[in-house]
């Protein structure tokens, strides 16, 4: 296709998908019985619901029903699937990684993020500074990580470096380093790219749940003679736990469902793949049906009590 | 409060007499502090910068010697952005299809979630409850789990490939709708039960019909509210690969720049003067939205955070 031809079909869908809704609107519009109005309310409550259902609830349930099938979907095959990821010593590698990236991303972001949120609060650069941590969220994590493989780039010790990590190293006197094809570190440097874009997500949110921390609090705690120290330990991080807990939740969501950073870098070779990946894999290169939407279910079974979690705490927050 | 020994007590009695914002900046003005934080922005940026300072490079230097020498050793060119947009990668081509993709992807599901946050929030009709709370509830699906049914449903339906109405974009636009609702409908319900009641009953008394109201009230009041979550959307969607991989099949008429990216990252992984100049086309739009819209934008990321 042509580009004028893209626009064409964009605007032709653009212009159908606003046609139907005005239509829909203006029949509506003047119907003012009791009927009526449930038939306005047909109308504009039906697309969205009709559209979840086809493209959210059934496929969900398909899913699950998939992951008790073969391979090309046609037999039942029980629990195999699921005793396949658990047994297969490939896929155990693969729930490990998981593991670890769930729990470094999360910690290590929300830790950084708040020690910056702290250094910075009431700075005189305090919103530049900001934009600089968070300026990451902005860009897609395939961005993300040509800019971080460049950083990890490797050249034998002996030639000119370009990439900054291991031209670091060659300055301090090491030899340099394959960071992305090194076992069983190179899980750790991808992980890294995670961390990066997401301490900015926890630093704005903790930086304004900080200066939402009355003064008086604070004023009091000194005048008992709270320090530094004492003071964040025993009167910031109690003020801003709910929000904490949200930004470890919803940073490990994101996490557990990332397969970008791990694509665009190593392409889950090298034992750096992850689940979120692996039911990539599995679906659409393997074409093994059944393993795929069993990786996809674990996905859901494994995100499902945090998003519940993580849905209660925010409404706390927001009742506060 | 833990006891402080008396000696301590005289000492911080005489720091609490000061103000908690200059205490506060004291406490920033102690070199380690400013010097972790000077680190962590170093640490933020260089990446970056390293690669849109590469970006300008001749191939030769960025073979042959670190981005840092540039101002050692200069060279400016913009070749490499010439290469990578009308060369054989052809990023001009999947710039279009971004927008293509973006621009419908973001205002279809934004309209259809603002009719139903309305309907849930202000029209009555039986089970809308429970509607809204299995709406709500439908949060938690990952977009894995939906997309091989979704993809056999798209083939069923004579809508993927080059062949099918609209060249195989409904697909993308309508599985991004579709991912995108649950969440907006829930946070624009959130918004739209905030407006006072009285101003929908004096409309309606006034002889508005729901439709004027939504129309004439609701939309201008929303306006804030609506531009936040289609921030949010527009950078999802810009930023999107699983997406854009599954159903657009890696297609050059429908693959957006992130899909392209990935796979030169994967083809042609050494060839710096490409990718970097690649991974700053596609940051332009994201970084441009940021840097002019960053209030909405950060509104819209911290109330989508969330999103499945």
């Amino acid at each position: 296709m042509s580009t004028g031809e893209k626009f064409v079909q964009m605007f032709i869908a653009i212009g159908l998908f606003f046609g139907v809704v005005a239509v829909i609107l203006l029949l509506t519009q003047r119907l003012r019985s009791r009927r009526g109005e449930l038939i306005q309310s047909a109308a504009f409550v039906l697309p969205a619901v009709l559209l979840i259902c086809v493209g959210l609830l059934y496929p969900a349930i398909s899913t699950v029903y998939q992951s008790f099938r073969n391979a090309a979907g046609n037999e039942f095959i029980g629990l195999d699937n699921y005793q396949k990821i658990f047994t297969d010593s490939a896929l155990i590698r693969v729930l490990l990684n998981t593991a670890v990236w769930v729990v470094v991303v999360p910690l290590a972001s929300t830790a950084i993020g708040l020690i910056y949120a702290v250094l910075i609060d009431r700075a005189r650069f305090e919103k530049f500074a900001k934009a600089l941590i968070f300026l990451p969220m902005a860009i897609s994590l395939v961005g993300a990580s040509i800019i971080w493989k460049f950083v990890y780039d490797y050249r034998q010790t002996s030639d000119d470096q370009i990439g900054v990590a291991n031209a670091f190293l060659k300055a301090l006197g090491f030899d340099t380093y394959r960071f992305l094809l090194t076992e069983p570190w190179n899980t750790i440097f991808l992980i890294v790219i995670m961390i990066w874009v997401q301490a900015g997500f926890a630093m704005t949110i903790l930086s304004a749940s900080i200066k939402a921390i009355p003064d008086d609090i604070v004023e009091a705690a000194r005048l008992d003679g709270a320090g530094g120290m004492q003071l964040f330990r025993q009167i910031t991080i109690p003020s801003i736990r709910p929000s904490l807990i949200v930004v470890l939740t919803t940073i490990s969501i994101t996490t557990l469902k990332a397969f970008d950073i791990v694509r665009t870098t190593t392409g889950g070779n090298f034992d750096t793949s992850v689940l979120a990946y692996e039911f990539y894999v599995q679906s659409f290169r393997s074409f093994d049906q059944g393993l795929g939407a069993a990786l996809a279910v674990l996905i859901f079974v494994l995100v499902m009590p945090i998003v519940i979690y993580n849905v209660r705490q925010m409404r706390k927050l927001e009742a506060r | 409060m833990t006891t402080a020994d008396p000696a301590d007590l005289s000492v911080e009695s005489v720091v609490a007499k000061e103000s908690v914002a200059s205490s506060a900046h004291k406490a920033l003005t102690s070199p380690w502090a400013s010097i972790a934080a000077v680190l962590i922005a170093l640490l933020w940026t260089i990446p970056t910068i390293g690669l849109l300072i590469t970006s300008f490079r001749p191939e030769s230097d960025i073979t042959s010697s670190g981005w840092w020498t540039i101002f050692t050793n200069p060279g400016f060119t913009l070749d490499n952005y010439d290469q990578v947009l009308n060369g054989p990668t052809a990023l001009s081509t999947y710039f279009v299809n971004s927008i293509v993709i973006t621009i419908p992807a973001v205002l279809i599901p934004l309209s259809i979630a603002t009719m139903a946050a309305y309907a849930f929030a202000w029209m009555k009709f039986p089970g809308r409850d429970f509607l809204f709370v299995a709406v709500f509830a439908l949060q938690i699906v990952p977009i894995q789990v939906t997309m091989i049914p979704l993809l056999s449903l798209y083939v069923d339906l004579g809508l993927t490939g080059s062949e099918a109405p609209g060249g195989g974009y409904y697909t993308i636009w309508l599985s991004h709708s579709i991912f995108a609702l649950p969440l907006a409908i829930y946070l624009l319900h959130n918004f739209m039960s905030q407006i006072p009641g009285e101003l929908i009953e004096s409309a309606r008394v006034d002889g508005a019909g729901h439709v004027q109201i939504f129309s004439r009230i609701m939309l201008p009041l929303m306006a804030p509210a609506i531009a936040a979550f289609g921030i949010f959307q527009f950078l999802w969607v810009w930023n999107d690969l699983l997406v854009a991989l599954v159903f657009g099949g890696g297609s050059p008429d429908v693959s957006p720049l992130t899909a392209r990216l990935a796979e030169l990252s994967g083809t042609r992984g050494q060839d710096w003067f490409l990718l970097s100049a690649g991974a700053f086309v596609s940051l332009i739009v994201p970084l441009i939205v940021f840097l002019s819209l960053q209030r909405y934008f950060v509104r819209g990321l911290l109330a989508g955070s969330v999103k499945g």
